[in-house]
């Protein structure tokens, strides 16, 4: 029988009954599946992407005219460190988590992550986390040394405000390590039989390599919080230049993190686009080997660049000539993902559906950001433009250009999966022409103001500047509007898609990969059966067969190269070269056998989607499916981190005592808990005698 | 990575010839001798060797633990590769900085 | 799910593999507090310097932990032949070793209190203090995770079919032991000066 209940002798230990609600609030409060979860990374995110495009207003409202006295220096300073750090760890990051978590297990063949109760906890690390270093705002002591941090700026700053930073995105951090953790095991471990590595989706193969940074990366930065912590509010001497403390040893610990985390950022949108393209281009992905092993190299080489942002600090000659070089490798990778990409497009059948636009639009703003970054490689060059809005341009160009492109085409292109409905393509083609115009409208003036040398991170636009600069910066704050708009049109296209959306069917896009195999919405258990895995765009090779002339002959339901009835391919009709999703709700996949009924249960609320998975449905002869099942410990667990977080920022015992057993307990509770089977731990032999 | 499956299964096998007890202990011994020789350097003067014999010591201890005690001899190579990852990775990226905050004279102190 | 490690892609456990992941980034994480030890070894400000170290004092209290790691890997070898009698007192004897290496430790901490090598004095002490204090929070984590495996264990909550249990703490508790290794030779062994 399906146990996803645990034997009532085996819960009599716990503290709570192991909950089984598995809809409602409740239900995600206590949720362990990876689909809920990533549901709500992204709900989370779009709540910090609002308040960072508050933050953003300031700065550019501030900014839209010299000598300007709109904000003080202190509230500009709050805004722009603000708007660093929730764009880079509450909105681009997590963003990419939302991805990670919903797609992983689909793409790879598995029912959930290796350990979905820790999934569950960076889940709601990261959201407490973000709403702690949003809860400085009740202290008036919001960060304000910057999303960089440099000492002895950050350690001399008085009040809390900086303590506020090294203890936010230290919990932030603890996030994203536990899930770097989770993912590289689920990856390496949970695969489907017969995917191998060379047979992952890119996506996968992104996510993989993205994780293995964080791990790498974080526990840098989680060093280099601990001290500027240590400094802040203990008294520590790390960075204190009075007591011969040396400065540049932040910089080196936060750019030792700083870079691989630029990385961290764009490579899930690359995994992403290069699920894309190759869908809408209806041809297989240019260079799959090439394009991985591009990935790799980027993630190796990332850790080695980091003084190329230090190019004009105390770094000597040989470290400049050393690091100008390396940052200039760098670009070849790069290089090669951007012509795959341009290749897979070339002689394919293009669709320039929304999603697809935002892929091409990531490609080409990509491009741009990458070429502006390599003239920062050039050290005597880089010594003119650093500090200035070159450098802006340039970040901006590769993270809002490069990794959000890339992040809300997979918004567009995966939200059938997850809702089984289609994200409006009308609205969707006004949102991608309104954000591709006020994204360079807001970004390109800043290339030329740079030059024209208008510092960066300074609050007052220096009249002396001239009136260029000033028009450069009034046509930069009009573009935020445009995006203003156009973020607008996509809050309203989401809501209106979510209630009323257009039902897509399973398989809208005609796509290659396995997260399609299953219904849209995809139900609890995500694959009635798991496939077996035997070519890398596993779904596609499925559905079509090369004819003779080399053309596509879509293979009929039901033949012979399936290897599982329960993940058999949609019906031949639904593959002409008309736009599948046209079709609405009738691309259901047709099952040839009895694990999916009817047609209808894409519309199947989750809990009662579990039901028609178990065993009686299918006939009994099908395979025994466990999931993990709710629990409550890891949010439990998480509220400790509150009263530690706040402890370190005030030097109060009290609280971190408080923390520190709040936590124990938590964890104890957590390990106490009855495991059911297909959970992170050993079943109970009772429940495994079931 | 199909046949990794099988690979591994010959490592999972290989469980059998694990140390027994007193090979365990011996091990210890070696462990604590070793300490030993480290703490005699205390009173004794190698010259230039100094440094050298005391990190000598240093990883041939590492070794025998995470060789024996963490079984990495024994176990899927995977296991030692993610180790030796993060520490060729730790000893590569501090290095460098290091080097790097070394090239800065007047920032090393005295 | 040790039932389904054959089904697993690499053939192994999940738990243990995480543990391996972990332990990677680990390596990351004290290198960080060791480079930072290293550069400021000549920055004390005109306070105590490396000096104050009681070399034999810390020899004894290392070679306690060393040794903590031999009854450890004998517990894990017990709780794999099933005699989990003999598995507790290993387990126990672990324990009490790390809280004698934590308390030697408190106690070296407060001796240099007195003689004015505080956190606060100088870049020197303040990386000391933080290398040594983070390896003795490892510890005292893995104190409570074993004192933890020991009442699991009596309660039957850890049962003698699951080896893997210590063996995960075992490899936590092995890597503490291998860092206290490192640290041993390179923070008070080596005569930088
Ligand atoms: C072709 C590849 C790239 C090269 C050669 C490159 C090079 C550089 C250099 C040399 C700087 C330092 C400039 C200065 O401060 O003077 C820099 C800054 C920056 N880059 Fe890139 N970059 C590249 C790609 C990326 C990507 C892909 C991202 C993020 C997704 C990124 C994000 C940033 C950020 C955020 C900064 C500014 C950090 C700050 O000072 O606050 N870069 N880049
Ligand atoms: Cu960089």
């Amino acid at each position: 029988m399906a146990t996803t209940t645990a034997p009532p002798q085996a819960r009599s230990r716990s503290v709570f009954s192991r909950p089984t609600a598995l809809d409602g609030f409740k239900g995600y409060l206590a949720t362990t599946d990876h689909k809920k979860i990533g549901i709500m990374y992204f709900w989370s995110v779009m709540l910090f992407f609002f308040l960072g495009g508050v933050t953003a207003w300031i700065i550019r409202a501030q900014l839209a005219s010299a000598e300007s006295t709109l904000v003080t220096e202190e509230v500009y300073n709050q805004a722009f460190t603000l708007h660093g750090l929730t764009m880079v760890f509450l909105v681009v990051m997590p963003l990419g988590a939302a991805f990670f978590n919903y797609l992983i297990p689909l793409q790879i063949g598995a029912r959930d992550v290796a350990f979905p109760r820790l999934n569950a906890f960076s889940f709601w690390t990261f959201l407490f986390g973000g709403l702690f270093l949003y809860s400085s705002v009740l202290f008036n002591a919001i960060p304000n040394g910057g999303w960089f941090g440099y000492a002895p700026l950050s350690t001399q700053i008085p009040g809390d405000n900086m303590a506020f930073y090294a203890v936010g995105l230290q919990i932030v951090g603890i996030s994203s390590l536990s899930a770097a953790v989770n993912f590289i095991t689920t990856i390496l471990n949970m695969r489907a039989p017969g995917m191998t590595f060379m047979r992952m989706p890119v996506f996968t193969w992104m996510t993989l390599v993205t994780n293995f940074l964080l791990l790498f990366a974080l526990p840098i930065i989680a060093v280099a919080l601990f001290m500027l912590n240590g400094d802040v509010v203990f008294g520590t001497q790390f960075f204190q230049p009075a007591t011969g403390g040396d400065p540049v040893l932040w910089q080196h610990l936060f750019w030792l993190f700083g870079h691989p985390e630029v990385y961290i950022m764009i490579l899930p949108a690359m995994g992403i686009v290069s699920e894309v393209m190759p869908t809408f281009s209806r041809k297989p992905l240019f260079g799959y080997a090439a394009m991985v092993f591009a990935g790799v190299a980027i993630g190796f080489i990332g850790f080695g660049v980091w003084a190329h942002h230090m190019f004009t600090s105390a770094v000597g000659p040989v470290a400049r000539s050393a690091f100008g070089l390396t940052t200039m490798f760098i670009a070849v990778p790069t290089g090669i993902k951007i012509f795959n990409w341009v290749f897979t497009m070339w002689g394919g059948k293009v669709k320039f559906t929304t999603a697809m636009l935002f892929s091409v639009g990531f490609v080409s703003m990509f491009t741009i950001g990458g070429l502006s970054g390599v003239t920062h490689a050039i050290v005597p060059h880089d010594a003119q433009q650093t500090d200035t809005y070159w450098i802006v341009a340039h970040f901006h160009y590769v993270l809002f250009g490069g990794a959000l492109f890339g992040l809300v085409s997979g918004i567009y292109y995966y939200f059938p999966k997850v809702t089984g409905k289609l994200l409006g393509e009308k609205l969707g083609k006004w949102h991608f022409w309104t954000w591709l115009l006020g994204f360079n409208l807001t970004f390109g003036p800043m290339h030329m103001s740079g030059l024209l040398g208008q510092p960066r991170r300074t609050a007052v636009l220096p009249a002396e500047l001239g009136t260029d600069v000033a028009l450069y910066n009034v046509l930069s704050t009009a573009g935020v509007a445009v995006l203003t708009v156009s973020a607008s049109i996509f809050l309203f296209n989401l809501v209106t898609s979510l209630r009323s959306g257009e039902a897509s069917g399973d398989d809208p896009w005609d796509a290659r990969t396995l997260e399609w195999m299953t219904p849209s919405p995809t139900p609890y258990v995500n694959f009635y059966e798991i496939p077996e895995v035997t070519a890398r765009d596993e779904f596609w090779e499925r559905k079509y067969a090369e004819a003779e002339d080399g053309s596509l002959r879509p293979v009929p339901a039901g033949a012979s190269q399936d290897h599982d009835p329960s993940t058999s391919p949609a019906s031949a009709d639904e593959h002409g070269d008309e736009f599948p999703a046209t079709a609405g709700g009738t691309a259901t996949v047709d099952t040839s056998g009895n694990a999916k009924a009817s047609p209808d249960d894409v519309a199947l609320p989750e809990d009662e989607a579990l039901a028609k998975a178990t065993p009686d449905d299918h006939g009994g002869d099908t395979e025994h499916i466990h999931m993990p099942d709710p629990s409550y410990w890891p949010l439990i667990m998480c509220v400790g981190l509150l009263p530690l977080g706040y402890g370190l920022t005030f030097a109060n015992p009290a609280l971190l005592v408080v923390g520190a057993l709040w936590l124990m307990m938590g964890l104890f509770g957590w390990i106490l808990e009855p495991v059911a089977e297909g959970d992170d731990d050993d079943p109970e032999p009772s429940a495994a005698a079931a | 990575m199909s046949d990794a499956t099988t690979a591994d299964a010959t490592t999972q096998a290989a469980h059998h010839d694990e140390p027994t007890v007193r090979q365990y202990v011996e091990i210890a011994g070696a462990l604590s001798v070793l300490t030993l020789m480290e703490f005699s350097t205390y009173f004794v003067e190698f010259g230039w060797l100094h440094i050298p014999i005391l990190l000598t010591l240093m990883a041939i201890k590492f070794g025998l633990i995470v060789g024996f005690f963490m079984h990495l001899k024994y176990d899927t190579r995977l296991y030692t590769r993610l180790m030796v990852t993060g520490l060729v990775g730790a000893l590569t990226l501090y290095g460098i900085a290091f080097l790097a905050i070394a090239e800065v004279p007047t920032l090393m102190g005295s | 799910m040790s039932a389904a490690v054959e089904e697993t892609s690499l053939g192994l456990d999940n738990r243990k593999l995480a543990m391996w992941v972990f332990l990677g980034s680990e390596f990351m994480f004290f290198g960080a507090f060791i480079t930072a030890y290293l550069m400021y070894l000549n920055t004390t400000a005109g306070g105590p310097d490396g000096e104050i170290f009681d070399i034999v004092y810390t020899s004894v209290s290392s070679f306690v932990l060393l040794m903590s790691s031999l009854t450890m890997v004998l517990a894990h070898h017990a709780h794999e032949q099933g005699d989990m009698r003999r598995m507790r007192m290993w387990i126990l004897a672990t324990a009490f070793q790390g809280l004698v290496f934590v308390g030697g430790q408190a106690y070296e901490f407060t001796k240099f209190f007195k003689e004015g090598l505080v956190p606060t004095a100088s870049p020197f002490a303040s990386s000391f203090f933080v290398l040594t204090g983070f390896h003795g929070v490892h510890v005292t984590v893995g104190i409570i995770m074993l004192l933890g495996l020991w009442s699991y264990s009596r309660v039957g909550k850890v049962k003698a079919s699951q080896p893997l249990k210590t063996e995960i703490i075992g490899l936590y508790w092995h890597f503490v032991d291998v860092i206290w290794v490192i640290i041993f030779v390179v923070v008070y062994l080596i005569p930088w000066g």
